[in-house]
């Protein structure tokens, strides 16, 4: 096998310095019934580098990727084009098959990025700090909600009709056992937000207001006015934003009085990968530092006076804290964290801008080509690269079919709400720099077939 | 004109002492770069990426223009290339040597699976495609979930949680809505002392009280302890097996009997599989709950931190309370069931954990892994970790105190304690002197059962002689600290830092960069 350097002969050997007569021997301490005596049945045996290569290369041949098809889904999950450097930066082994960086000395790399990682997320969500980086979106953002029934000590938490539905399961998965109430309902079709909603019902039992910008939706609206509510009742707004990309083009949650902001860092870097690993943004204004949860990177100096880094604050933590740790949170998203490091290097303020404005008018111009389309009326008055359509027949349906003409054509409200049937026209449609004017063009004139 | 003869000198020439290491003005040295923060290097102006020329439209974002700067420095491509290249060798990898941190599984990452992983049939689907154009990637989670189940012996398993301590929080979800399902309403989660603390963490987080079990003198779950305290109250109890003192709990199937008795469930941390894949089933054991960490016994990568990948299987008593979204197959199409209104055999869910689906990019990996070994290989894994941490526990237990070395072979990891250390000389002096020797240290300071615990894992992918050389270099220093050798207190002094200040850094936390002149003003 490969990757088994012991030989036989090693094997004598190292048995006779142990003093046992074989392997098997080692595993004395597992009761005999529990034991199996050779190899599990129906399991097939190892197989060459080639062998398994071709088995999932045929695996893959079976899927539709994006690069293939005309493509404009969204709705969480973003394509953009990743610079050659990122993927080659991140297979570099000493990145890619380093640990935690539980001893600094040599672990300096992993910790100078994380550092310069945590400012830049900071500065894009327009929060005083962030951490190094949660599972994903979702997992970030119910930890935020758990993060402000601590500050507030309170237990009711507003999500807007406009948060990803996916991140209101897991909100109120965990909030079965959590004791949180959560308190929600599905958007409507309109092109305003609800934020006038959610001013209109905090009270004085609220923890927070999680409100998503640019929401599911695609809608974009000033925060100020909620975070000015939200305050007033003593109550925490948490800002989520899926599409980072945005923050190149639209005012930081942070600037308009956000006190957590957390996202999906997918969109730079770590690409679509059907959904996972992917990147969890965490920051939040410097007073709340000690009640966030996740690993922290500081800096500080060594034995001889350099400047150097390490993990920092761990008195959250679990490994220190166990059962009184600010969340159970371990491993966190290293690898992606470089990944979207790189990429937001390579872009730097001029490019990520750019690179904002790019997707900005490309969607301009589809969402006007779309609207154009018998049957077929654009919802949003504001948006950044994503909008909704509203469609003269069931979303679900049309995309499904669109899917059989090789038109990768949004995420229908159907599948994302799938118990609020009167949003069932509603189409997202996500275009970045990746989608070309052809691309626009089959996908109307597909629409309209389906459409007619 | 004449031609020089000379030539240059070809043979070093001897220098005194004093100038073996002089400084150097950059405050490099030769191949160990110093390398500033890309704050201190980039400018606002300077950009790696080209993009196409950008359409002339009328601005929709709604008066929400983002104005002032962000404070974003970019570099070219080289620059970006240099800065991560040079700040990557400043990282211990298990690329670069022996990697023995206890509980951590830190195996070689074979390069196939990254391949595999980054084919654009896996790497470039939108999570949300339609399920026709996914077909495939929904074989990939049923085959690796069909592996782990037949490999566990399980009922069968939830593919979603991000990482172990995920895995954990999804067992116990798991067990509370099985419970709450049967109006059996419990409060009392069992913890052993020796337990990882994502255990006590996650017990916690789902709202239980959280109870220590005592271990036995020999490293083990204290069974007649737990059996005195089990009772109505009490929902689960978390058993990591092999546990962290690196012992197989003989008692395993004891426990589970006598805690399903008393109508609890079996929580297994499976951080340590490793060590029994292809010879032991938990099922056999009567486990009901066991998270898979991935990038441990099946090899992802690490990446510095995550991202992990923690699927769980689940007995039969669990099954029906299992996350959404999963894939099942339905005649010869996979389909990903991932509806919460879902009202037929799946209506007792305890809902969704993740965005998605769970990490595909590390399924790929992982799966790629498997069929690579082979039920055979897998078998093989498992025996020659073992091998190596017992031929490491023999190796040295002349030297180093093995609290548990008297009561028979040890599993996938060697424990060692600081008894017998020389006065003032503790297991951190031992661990920074490996850092010098060329190795990444040992788990340090953990199970918390053991004074100045050392926990070995080196892995089946070690060879014998990376073995030798890394028991050598532990022997030195096991010799130096005993003998009171003070230089030892300084280690590493070949780092690309010394000892770093960890209390400056918790008490006046830097978190973020900040310009010179801010910081400054800000004092």
């Amino acid at each position: 096998m490969r990757y088994l350097p012991i030989t036989d002969a090693d094997r004598q050997e190292m048995l006779s310095v142990i003093g046992a007569a074989s392997v098997d021997d080692l595993f004395v301490d597992v009761p005999v019934q529990a034991r199996l005596p050779g190899t599990i049945v129906g399991l097939p045996d190892h197989a060459s580098e080639l062998a398994v290569e071709r088995h999932m290369a045929k695996l893959a041949r079976q899927n539709l990727s994006a690069g293939e098809a005309p493509f404009f889904l969204g709705a969480g999950a973003y394509r953009h084009h990743v610079p050659a450097s990122v993927d080659h930066l991140i297979q570099r082994g000493e990145f890619l098959t380093a640990y935690t960086p539980y001893q600094p000395e040599i672990a300096q790399g992993t910790l100078q990025v994380l550092f310069e990682f945590q400012t830049q997320v900071a500065r894009l969500l327009g929060c005083d700090v962030a951490n190094a980086s949660m599972y994903d979106g979702s997992t970030a953002c119910w930890e935020a909600i758990g993060m402000a029934r601590r500050i507030t000590k309170r237990g009711k938490a507003l999500l807007s009709s406009g948060l990803h539905p996916h991140y209101v399961s897991v909100a109120k998965t965990m909030a079965k056992f959590t004791g949180d109430a959560l308190v929600h309902e599905a958007p409507k079709l309109d092109a305003a937000t609800d934020i006038d909603a959610l001013v209109a019902s905090i009270d004085k039992d609220t923890s927070c207001v999680v409100v998503q910008y640019p929401d599911i939706l695609g809608r974009i609206a000033d925060l100020t006015p909620l975070a000015n509510a939200a305050h007033e009742a003593g109550a925490l707004l948490v800002a989520v934003v899926t599409e980072p990309v945005a923050l190149g083009a639209i005012a930081a949650p942070g600037h308009m009085g956000a006190d957590i902001v957390v996202g999906e860092g997918q969109s730079l870097g770590v690409g679509l990968q059907f959904g996972g690993p992917y990147l969890g943004l965490f920051g939040c204004k410097q007073k709340y530092v000690r009640q966030m949860p996740g690993r922290l990177c500081g800096e500080t100096v060594d034995a001889a006076g350099q400047r150097g880094f390490v993990l920092t604050l761990s008195t959250r933590e679990q490994h220190i804290r166990r059962e009184k740790a600010t969340s159970n949170i371990c491993t966190n998203s290293g690898l992606c964290a470089l990944a979207f490091s790189i990429h937001m290097t390579l872009l730097g303020e001029k490019g990520l801008r750019e690179l904002a404005t790019l997707n900005h008018a490309l969607a301009v111009e589809a969402a006007d080509r779309l609207a154009k389309v018998p049957g077929v009326c654009l919802l949003n008055d504001a948006f950044f690269n994503e909008f909704t359509l509203i469609l003269s027949k069931d979303a679900r349906d049309v995309v499904r079919n669109l899917a059989d003409k090789g038109v990768l054509g949004g995420v229908s409200l159907g599948r994302l709400f799938p118990d609020a049937a009167d949003i069932g026209n509603g189409l997202v449609v996500a275009v970045t720099e990746t989608v070309t004017a052809e691309d626009v063009e089959t996908f109307a004139k597909a629409l309209e077939e389906e459409l007619a | 004109m004449t031609m020089l003869k000379e030539g240059r000198p070809t043979a070093p020439q001897a220098v005194a002492e004093e100038h073996v290491a002089p400084a150097t003005a950059t405050g490099n040295r030769a191949l160990m770069l110093e390398e500033p923060l890309i704050f201190e290097i980039g400018s606002a102006d300077t950009t790696g990426v080209d993009f196409a020329e950008v359409p002339k439209v009328k601005s929709r974002l709604g008066n929400l223009a983002r104005k002032e700067a962000i404070g974003l420095p970019g570099l070219s491509e080289q620059e970006t290339v240099r800065h991560y290249t040079r700040l990557s060798r400043q990282n211990y990898a298990i690329d670069l040597g022996l990697f023995p941190l206890g509980s951590c599984t830190m195996k070689h990452n074979p390069r196939l699976n990254e391949k595999v992983a980054r084919m654009p049939g896996f790497a470039d689907l939108h999570p949300l495609a339609p399920q026709s154009t996914v077909q495939g990637a929904l074989a990939v989670i049923h085959e690796l979930a069909q592996w782990l189940v037949t490999l566990t012996g399980m009922h069968s398993v939830a593919m979603s949680p991000k990482a172990g301590a995920h895995g954990e929080l999804c067992g116990l979800l798991a067990i509370r809505a099985a419970l709450e399902a049967r109006g059996d309403a419990r409060s009392v989660v069992l913890v052993p002392e020796s337990a990882h603390g994502t255990n006590p963490a996650t017990a916690a987080f789902c709202g239980y009280k959280v109870e220590d079990i005592p271990a036995t003198p020999d490293g083990r779950v204290d069974l007649e302890a737990l059996k005195s305290r089990l009772g109505p109250d009490v929902a689960a109890v978390m058993i990591t097996n092999p546990n962290t003192c690196g012992l197989f709990e003989r008692d395993m199937k004891t426990i589970s009997d006598a805690v399903h008795a008393a109508g609890a469930f079996v929580y297994c941390d499976g951080a340590n599989f490793n060590a029994i894949v292809g010879r032991v089933r938990p099922g056999d054991l009567g486990v009901d709950a066991m998270h898979i960490n991935l990038h441990k016994t099946f090899s992802t990568p690490h990446g510095g931190g995550g991202p992990g990948s923690g699927p769980v299987v689940l007995s039969q008593a669990l099954a029906p309370f299992a996350p959404l979204p999963f894939v099942e197959k339905q005649g010869d199409r996979f389909v990903l069931v991932e509806e919460e209104s879902v009202e037929d055999h799946h209506g007792g869910s305890f809902g969704r954990m993740v965005a998605f689906h769970g990490q595909m990019g590390m399924f790929t990996r992982a799966l790629a892994y498997i069929l690579s070994h082979g039920a055979d290989g897998l078998r093989q894994v498992s025996g020659d970790a073992v091998l190596n941490a017992n031929y490491i526990l023999r190796s040295l237990s002349d030297v180093l105190d093995a609290p548990f070395g008297g009561s028979g072979p040890c599993m996938h990891e060697a424990l060692f304690s600081d008894k017998g250390l020389a006065e003032g000389f503790t297991t951190l002096d031992i661990a920074k002197g490996l850092i010098d020797e060329g190795f990444h240290p040992m788990t340090m300071y953990f199970p918390l059962v053991v004074h100045g615990a050392m926990l070995v894992e080196p892995t089946e992918t070690e060879s014998k002689a990376a073995l030798d050389q890394f028991i050598m270099a532990l022997r030195s220093l096991a010799e130096r600290a005993k003998a009171g050798d003070e230089a030892l207190k300084g280690a590493p002094y070949h780092a690309p830092r010394r000892r770093l200040d960890e209390t400056l850094a918790a008490r006046k936390p830097v978190l973020v960069w900040t310009e010179p002149e801010l910081a400054e003003a800000a004092e």
